[in-house]
């Protein structure tokens, strides 16, 4: 993997378990950006303007241009503004932000040091998954070290800047990914989506302007800073700057998060990732985590891992989550383990995603079962059809989305199901 | 009602948020009482709205919200097994079976000792390392094979 462009897990060494640390990070340019920025008192617009440039988009799963987001926060406020990161991962099958957090957490912190620099921001909190304990924990102590360097906290490196960062974690709501919940959560309330607008930039936590980026988004800017928003761009292609972390699951030789230039051919990620399990065919592949679009085999060995080029597929890159599934997977199985997530996991605010999640699981559950009828498949696409647009938040659409696609592209596996009442594989 | 202990950690992340916004602090705080008192009995929440100066409802609520609090009595271990998909893919319902099959319990029982009780968990953004579970919340085990299981229930019946 050395010869390959690496920009957020580079030169990073598994075996040593100090490797997380600020020693370790300064010796691999870390804080070197943010030094800069402070010492030579870089304008925030220079900043944004490169972060623009860079083509970064954001890496939680809506790809938002980040320079765009953050020209968004209003410069003249006087008053409380806040940044957040959105560490809340947990879209089936990624896991890129806890190997972030967890090998390189100073990454994240710079990045987020020079957000609020940029943004004239003062206090942030990096909101971490419920599930991974032990992470929260390593964040916790890399914060520690940061602060104890004059690297967070009142006026850092004699700057005058000041910027104080908190981890704040979750107890087990998916919801809470969904940028606002988050925001709801951190003010120490259920994580209900609040309608937009007001977008977080001008009514944020606590009602106060927020910027919230993923994890991955605010750990490449610091070699965004160092590099030039220009190289960033060419490592990817345009539109699509810089390198992304796909977190490959299920049916591969070798599971785990591989870091690649954007617009890496699919088939190269695949082999990486160590090739079908037991050299099986690739049946699907859900490209983006599990709210985004199945795609059959033969069309993601002609796809290059990218924001556009997935889309022109017919899917999205989501978060960066690649789930591979082999010919030996029932896909109606497959769904109706999407659809019970989405059914759990609805908030229950709206009444089309409350409802409609319980009516999407019950129809795949019984097709799964042998108890389905013919006309369930109609149904389930008039059920999908009835949430999507229709929530305050995308959870309605990520449960709609992978129902139709999977009835798209698979339709002869669910009436075979449906005639025969057994799984065709 | 929480010991000297619990209180002085719920004290420091109460100072992570502005001083009018104590409330941002409660989902730890409920974390920290679950951990010495083992569940979220309405007396513990009451205090923890107390504690927070918050309405006692306003606590029910996020207890009830988030699905890693214990609104019941657990065993000692609690267990949670992640079946999402990608895990299912690389042996998460293999491992759940595993782990009824040893114990003699279903999804959301207990052990008639009081030692285990299962759980059948949601994504954990581990699953890379699949099949994972996750034991009282904070220690997850990675690649749960069934003789892995097996050597974590000897390891933790001890």
């Amino acid at each position: 993997m050395t010869q390959l462009t690496q920009i957020l897990l580079a030169g990073l060494n598994p075996s040593d378990p100090n490797d997380w640390r600020l020693r370790n990070y300064e010796q691999r340019e870390g804080y070197t950006a943010l030094r800069k920025i402070l010492n030579e008192k870089i304008p925030p617009d220079a900043i944004i303007g490169e972060v623009k440039k860079s083509a970064l988009r954001g890496r939680g799963g809506a790809g938002f241009p980040t320079g765009l987001k953050w020209s968004f926060m209003p410069k003249q406020y006087e008053g409380d503004k806040y940044l957040v990161c959105n560490s809340d991962e947990g879209e089936p099958g990624t896991f890129k932000d806890r190997d972030i957090m967890h090998h390189n957490p100073h990454s994240l912190i710079e990045g987020m040091a020079i957000g609020a620099y940029a943004m004239g921001i003062r206090t942030g909190y990096n909101y971490i998954h419920g599930e991974i304990w032990d992470t929260y924990e390593r964040m916790e102590e890399a914060i520690d070290e940061a602060r104890a360097a004059g690297l967070l906290g009142d006026n850092i490196l004699g700057s005058g800047f000041s910027f104080q960062l908190y981890n704040h974690h979750g107890y087990g709501a998916y919801i809470c990914g969904e940028e606002t919940a988050l925001l709801e959560s951190l003010e120490g309330k259920k994580g209900q989506p609040r309608f937009k607008p007001p977008f977080p930039a001008s009514f944020g936590l606590y009602g106060k302007p927020t910027t919230i980026n993923n994890t991955e988004t605010f750990a490449s800017v610091p070699w965004i800073i160092r590099n030039g928003g220009e190289k960033f761009l060419q490592i990817g292609k345009p539109n699509n700057g810089g390198t992304k972390i796909f977190s490959v699951s299920g049916h591969v030789n070798k599971p785990g998060n591989y870091e690649v230039p954007m617009g890496t051919p699919f088939a190269k990620l695949l082999e990486m990732a160590g090739g079908m399990r037991g050299g099986r065919k690739l049946k699907a592949c859900i490209p983006g985590g599990s709210s985004m679009p199945v795609l059959p085999g033969d069309i993601m060995m002609r796809t290059d891992m990218d924001y556009d080029s997935i889309a022109k597929a017919g899917s999205f890159l989501g978060s960066g989550a690649v789930i591979i599934m082999d010919d030996t997977t029932c896909m109606v199985k497959a769904l109706e383990r999407l659809s019970y997530f989405y059914y759990e996991e609805s908030c229950g605010q709206c009444t089309p995603c409350r409802e409609g999640t319980g009516w999407l699981y019950r129809v795949v559950h019984r097709i799964e079962t042998g108890k389905g009828r013919i006309e369930d498949l109609d149904l389930l696409n008039n059920v999908a059809d009835n949430i999507q647009g229709r929530t305050i938040c995308a959870l309605g659409d990520a449960a709609a989305m992978p129902v139709r696609a999977m009835i798209q592209h698979f339709r002869d596996e669910f009436i075979y199901h449906i005639e025969h009442k057994k799984c065709m594989v | 009602m929480l010991s000297a202990e619990s209180l002085k950690k719920i004290d420091h992340e109460v100072t992570k948020y502005p001083a009018d916004q104590k409330q941002s602090a409660v989902m730890s705080a409920l974390a920290i009482a679950q951990d010495e008192k083992g569940w979220l009995a309405n007396e513990t929440m009451d205090f923890v709205a107390h504690y927070l100066g918050m309405p006692a409802i306003a606590v029910y609520e996020v207890a009830t919200f988030y699905n890693m609090y214990n609104l019941q009595p657990v065993g000692r271990y609690k267990l949670t097994v992640c079946t999402n998909l990608p895990c299912a893919l690389s042996g998460g319902n293999d491992a759940a079976a595993r782990l009824k099959q040893k114990l003699g319990i279903g999804f959301n029982q207990t052990t008639a000792d009081g030692k285990f009780t299962l759980k059948e968990g949601e994504c954990m953004g581990a699953c890379g390392d699949a099949p994972v579970l996750l034991v009282n919340n904070k220690r997850m085990c990675s690649f749960m094979s069934s003789d892995m299981i097996d050597q974590l229930l000897e390891e933790l019946s001890k």
